[in-house]
């Protein structure tokens, strides 16, 4: 993607159709830290990586609870990440004040996504640099969706965004179509060789990533670090290694000042 | 409050809303109103029985009043008080259920969410020390959960296996604390309610012999054309009512 004359203003059309802006908001997207989402009829699980900057600093918070039956998970800007949290939290909690029953996950991805259009066609805004997996239950089973800065929203049986998820997605396009019948272990154990995949070779440990989960009968909460160790543990991971290719696909950003992806596995600036 | 142009100075200033001139004035009376409601739940769902009157004060003025009425696929709503907010009530939540239609989404509004709106719009007006001068019964069935609720005009609310408005609490409610079962069948919910209605149009004088009776299931909604009740006033003491004071009416 090559800088333009259309590219200034989000309200300005190319003249192949296109919005510069909002597209080079999704670029924020593919450049924040993996997240991965699955799900079966009845449970929900959102896996994240957490890379701290340094040694000396404590990692990005990439998963949130909008309520106990739905939770996100963030890739892109964090603080803009953060901000839709809030707002996603407070859609909850006003729909249980006035129906004490909870938002339906549809409903709140429709309003998410309006909102997010919203900052597609101002002039004096900007859109989002942050996409959203968005995981919960509600009375037509569990769900998952996918909200763009577009203002797009799209449901899922699985999906992985964020830096080298394209490794994640080809392993989770293999094992999709059982989904439905998983068990809540089974999932939790794909949503993690999901986040390995995403690793291009470094050893997966709980401390590198946060997971989710929600389901009939369990609100929305993030599983302590030891089972997912021993989560880990089971699946008998070492070093295992993901295609380099998958990994390079990604496309590559001319005006990349922040530093290239490559093989490093520095953390995606945007996310600090 | 309301922010309203003074006439006197043209500045803008704030006028609280219980003393306002410009705009309408808040509720302080009823003027026709409908009496008890009935409302049980049964084996199959939830049964709401009322009579069709609309009072005027001491007057019995209209006597083909529908009281209860469907609200979405779910819910039944029966009403006591004023019959005028009742409608207002009625355009609030056919809007409401309209909006959830539109989502077309696989998800909707069952009874308690229905309550529980009509909870905060009741309770929002007597704060505003305007109400919607009712005393409403909620009853319905979703996915087989049956939900019986009221709530009135001054916000209070909660959920029974039986429930009643106005006279119904004093005069209904004691037959249904000893009489009610979880397992009545239809009929039998019927013959219990009519026991109850007979009371009722016996000693309120607001009640009419002409009733109603609705139930909702899962598979949907009924409201019975009206119907009257065999009453019978052949008791000895009201034959020769002036025999103890000749002259007397």
């Amino acid at each position: 993607m090559f800088r333009n004359q259309y590219d200034t203003d989000v309200t300005t059309w190319s003249p192949a159709g296109r919005l510069f802006q909002v597209e080079y908001a999704m670029e924020a997207v593919k450049q924040g830290s993996a997240a991965v989402g699955l799900r079966s009829k009845t449970h929900a699980v959102l896996g994240a990586v957490n890379k701290a900057a340094s040694d000396l600093a404590s990692h990005q918070r990439k998963l949130f609870r909008a309520d106990q039956h739905v939770g996100v998970a963030i890739a892109g800007l964090t603080a803009d990440g953060r901000v839709l949290s809030r707002f996603l939290r407070n859609e909850c909690i006003n729909h249980s004040f006035v129906y004490e029953s909870p938002l339906p996950v549809s409903r709140l991805v429709v309003q998410l996504a309006d909102k997010a259009q919203v900052c597609t066609q101002r002039s004096w805004k900007r859109p989002f640099g942050v996409g959203l997996l968005v995981a919960g239950l509600d009375e037509t089973g569990a769900h998952l969706y996918y909200n763009c800065p577009s203002g797009n929203y799209f449901e899922y049986q699985a999906f992985a965004i964020g830096s080298r998820s394209q490794a994640a997605k080809t392993f989770l396009e293999r094992r999709f179509q059982e989904y439905d019948t998983y068990s809540r272990e089974d999932l939790i154990k794909d949503a993690l060789f999901a986040i390995k995949e995403t690793l291009q070779g470094e050893k997966l440990t709980a401390q590198l990533c946060t997971v989710a989960i929600v389901g009939e009968g369990e609100a929305f909460h993030i599983i302590d670090q030891q089972t997912i160790q021993e989560y880990i543990d089971a699946m008998e991971l070492s070093t295992g290694g993901p295609d380099e290719e998958a990994a390079a696909a990604a496309p590559p950003s001319a005006e990349a000042q922040e530093g290239g992806e490559g093989a490093s596995s520095e953390p995606a600036p945007m996310d600090i | 409050m309301e922010l309203q142009l003074s006439m006197v100075d043209g500045s803008v200033c704030m006028k609280d809303s219980a003393k306002s001139e410009i705009s309408s004035e808040r509720t302080l009376y009823p003027y026709v109103t409908g009496t008890s409601i009935i409302g049980m739940k049964y084996k199959d769902g939830v049964i709401l029985a009322s009579d069709t009157a609309g009072s005027y004060g001491s007057t019995l003025r209209y006597k083909s009043v529908e009281r209860i009425k469907q609200v979405g696929d779910h819910t039944l709503i029966g009403a006591s008080g004023e019959i005028s907010d009742f409608q207002e009530i009625m355009r609030y939540l056919d809007e409401l259920i309209l909006y959830d239609k539109m989502w077309d989404d696989g998800n909707s509004l069952g009874p308690k969410e229905v309550h529980n709106y009509l909870n905060r719009i009741m309770y929002n007006r007597r704060n505003k020390f305007n109400p919607l001068w009712n005393s409403l019964v909620l009853g319905g069935v979703k996915k087989g959960q049956k939900y019986l609720g009221t709530v009135n005009m001054i916000g209070t609310h909660y959920e029974d296996d039986h429930l009643a408005t106005g006279f119904g609490n004093h005069l209904a409610r004691p037959i249904l604390r000893s009489e009610w079962r979880e397992d009545l069948t239809f009929e039998e919910a019927v013959k219990l309610i009519e026991k109850c209605l007979l009371v009722l149009l016996y000693r309120d004088r607001s009640s009419i012999n002409k009733f109603q009776i609705a139930k909702i299931t899962d598979e949907g909604t009924t409201i019975f054309p009206p119907y009257a009740l065999k009453t019978f006033w052949g008791f000895s003491h009201f034959q020769n009512p002036s025999k103890g004071a000749a002259g007397t009416w």
